[in-house]
């Protein structure tokens, strides 16, 4: 009898320890945005919103992340199969390789494309004899943006796939099916809902990566500025309550983010073929 | 016989591999991606620094301001990837064990540091944080400043790092046979020790491998943490920081030097975790 209650209390605090941390870290951040941006009103948020250059840097934030999102995707199906599906020497080596963007920071992320693309890069000439600017132009945030955000799709497919095995695969290339036959009829369906939580997190990162993308864009209004660093440019000139509203926007993007994560995770949950988390 | 049977089996199973279709396809397409992306941009690195002298390398990054700036995002990242241990694990502990109404909403909140832009989690820390702020107006009065010192910083760590933590103990958790645990009770011990002596064990792997991803996105953090540092030398400036100083002086071959010295101590980390996980596989597969 004791020992219940002590248990009722303990399973009490530690609840409402998690509720409170949630609380104070995650949703009162995440509240307050909304709340400053509309601080001075409807007006000045819907004006903020309507900028041209906010407008501008929401739409290069989004073709960024676009790009980004279809070469990963792309990546991680083509790497997920011959990781999984093969036995090669250096596939641990292979493997480190793709997960190295996740371990360095974005700053350096972005210093690399400056070394090999800026003034003192070894491609600076190349490049600009055919007059392509890649630094402090857009292919060098979509460059950044593709780096940062390399990893999240394999790293998806990877342990899901090896956990699934290839018997069924080898079966039905033992019966005569053709390569891509086998990829859409059975290795598909079988990793859709992990691909899509993949994409999902990709899509999140990409479209909010700041340091990476703020070494290499030269921030030039309505030209190189992407909706992040919009937001930051507005904080650091103390138009404050202009910046949260163009951050509100991007806490819109993440709220519904989070929604389709979580239904993606419930419904690959509910067929069973979801990386067991 | 036997070796007959092995040599048969081996054969079948390397015959087996060779049956599914397009390894030279994607392996080549991995490969020529994986150098564009990563290899031939990182070597870029050792590029640029070829061009240093080795004093001249050691000058810049044992720099005073430096050194500061490597101190403070180690302890920051240090103290902020402990705390969300302690937090993460008490939070995958009750997403696990106990069902109460707004679970699975809390479960699904835990995400919010990868959703939310680090721009905008940032400037909302800063202000929140800031003496007029919601929070930090509570401890003005207390005497404690919270946004530009180091305690801002570790708060913005803490909120980046937190799913790492959960996210690695919260599977680990679910999966554990909780046979063990029933049998520690039945022997007469209490819950807490239950929990330190079965419990804990089983999960330590995983809580490392979580502290290790918290750590090193905490060491190379830069979007939620620049506004709250605040960015001041010798106090709050962290190491990506000082990175981004020497670009904007366009002081390249030192932004390069430190950058050097942090991708190395991030590949220590990325080794070390992937170390822990292969053994946590292993064990995995042995059980």
């Amino acid at each position: 009898m004791k020992q219940e209650i002590k248990s009722s209390v303990t399973r009490i605090v530690l609840i409402a320890l998690c509720v409170i941390f949630v609380g104070v870290m995650l949703i009162v951040p995440l509240a307050s945005v909304l709340v400053y941006s509309l601080r001075e009103g409807w007006e000045v948020f819907s004006s903020t919103i309507s900028d041209k250059y906010t407008i501008a840097a929401l739409k290069l934030t989004l073709y960024a992340a676009v790009i980004a999102v279809a070469f990963n995707t792309i990546f991680g199906l083509f790497s997920s199969w011959a990781i999984t599906k093969f036995r090669f020497k250096g596939k641990n080596f292979l493997t480190t390789l793709i997960d190295i963007p996740f371990a360095i920071s974005p700053v350096i992320a972005g210093l690399i494309f400056i070394l090999i693309f800026g003034r003192i890069g070894w491609a600076y000439d190349f490049f600009n004899n055919h007059s392509i600017k890649v630094v402090f132009a857009v292919p060098g945030i979509v460059l950044a943006t593709i780096f940062v955000t390399f990893p999240f799709i394999s790293r998806e497919l990877i342990p899901l796939m090896h956990s699934q095995g290839s018997e069924e695969e080898e079966a039905a290339a033992l019966m005569g099916a053709k390569g891509l036959t086998i990829y859409r009829r059975i290795t598909l369906p079988h990793i859709k809902w992990g691909l899509l939580y993949g994409i999902i997190l990709c899509t999140a990162r990409a479209l909010g990566e700041f340091g990476a993308v703020s070494v290499v864009s030269g921030k030039i209004r309505g030209k190189t500025n992407t909706l992040p660093l919009h937001v930051e440019q507005l904080f650091q000139e103390f138009h404050l309550t202009a910046s949260f509203a163009a951050a509100s926007i991007l806490v819109l993007i993440a709220i519904i983010i989070l929604i389709l994560k979580n239904i993606v995770e419930y419904k690959g949950k509910k067929e069973e073929n979801f990386r067991v988390r | 016989m036997d070796t007959i049977l092995k040599n048969l089996k081996n054969f079948t199973a390397k015959r087996k591999v060779g049956v599914i279709p397009g390894f030279g396809l994607s392996i080549g397409i991995t490969i020529t991606l994986i150098s564009f992306i990563v290899v031939i941009p990182l070597l870029s690195v050792l590029v640029a620094i070829s061009g240093f002298t080795w004093k001249e390398f050691w000058d810049c990054i044992t720099d005073k301001m430096v050194l500061h700036a490597y101190q403070v995002s180690f302890v920051c990242s240090f103290i902020a990837a402990l705390i969300n241990c302690v937090f993460g694990l008490i939070l995958a502990w009750v997403l696990t064990r106990y069902k109460f109404p707004g679970r699975r909403l809390l479960d699904g909140l835990i995400e919010l540091p990868f959703a939310l832009p680090t721009a905008v989690a940032g400037i909302a820390l800063t202000t929140i944080y800031a003496d007029q702020g919601w929070i930090g107006s509570l401890f003005k009065p207390l005497g404690v400043k919270i946004s530009y010192t180091l305690i801002g910083i570790t708060i913005a760590l803490i909120f980046i790092g937190i799913p790492f933590v959960v996210r690695s103990v919260q599977p680990v958790l679910e999966k554990l046979d909780s046979q063990y645990e029933e049998a520690a009770e039945m022997l007469g011990a209490s819950r807490l020790r239950t929990f330190f002596k079965v419990i804990f064990p089983e999960i330590l792997p995983a809580l490392l491998t979580g502290f290790g991803l918290a750590f090193s996105r905490g060491l190379g953090e830069y979007g939620s943490v620049v506004f709250i540092a605040g960015n001041i030398p010798y106090k709050t400036q962290i190491a990506p920081l000082i990175i981004m100083g020497k670009l904007e002086q366009f002081s390249y071959a030192g932004a390069t030097a430190i950058a050097l010295v942090m991708i190395v101590f991030a590949f220590i980390l990325l080794f070390a975790i992937n170390f822990i996980q292969g053994r946590m596989n292993k064990a995995a597969k042995n059980s």
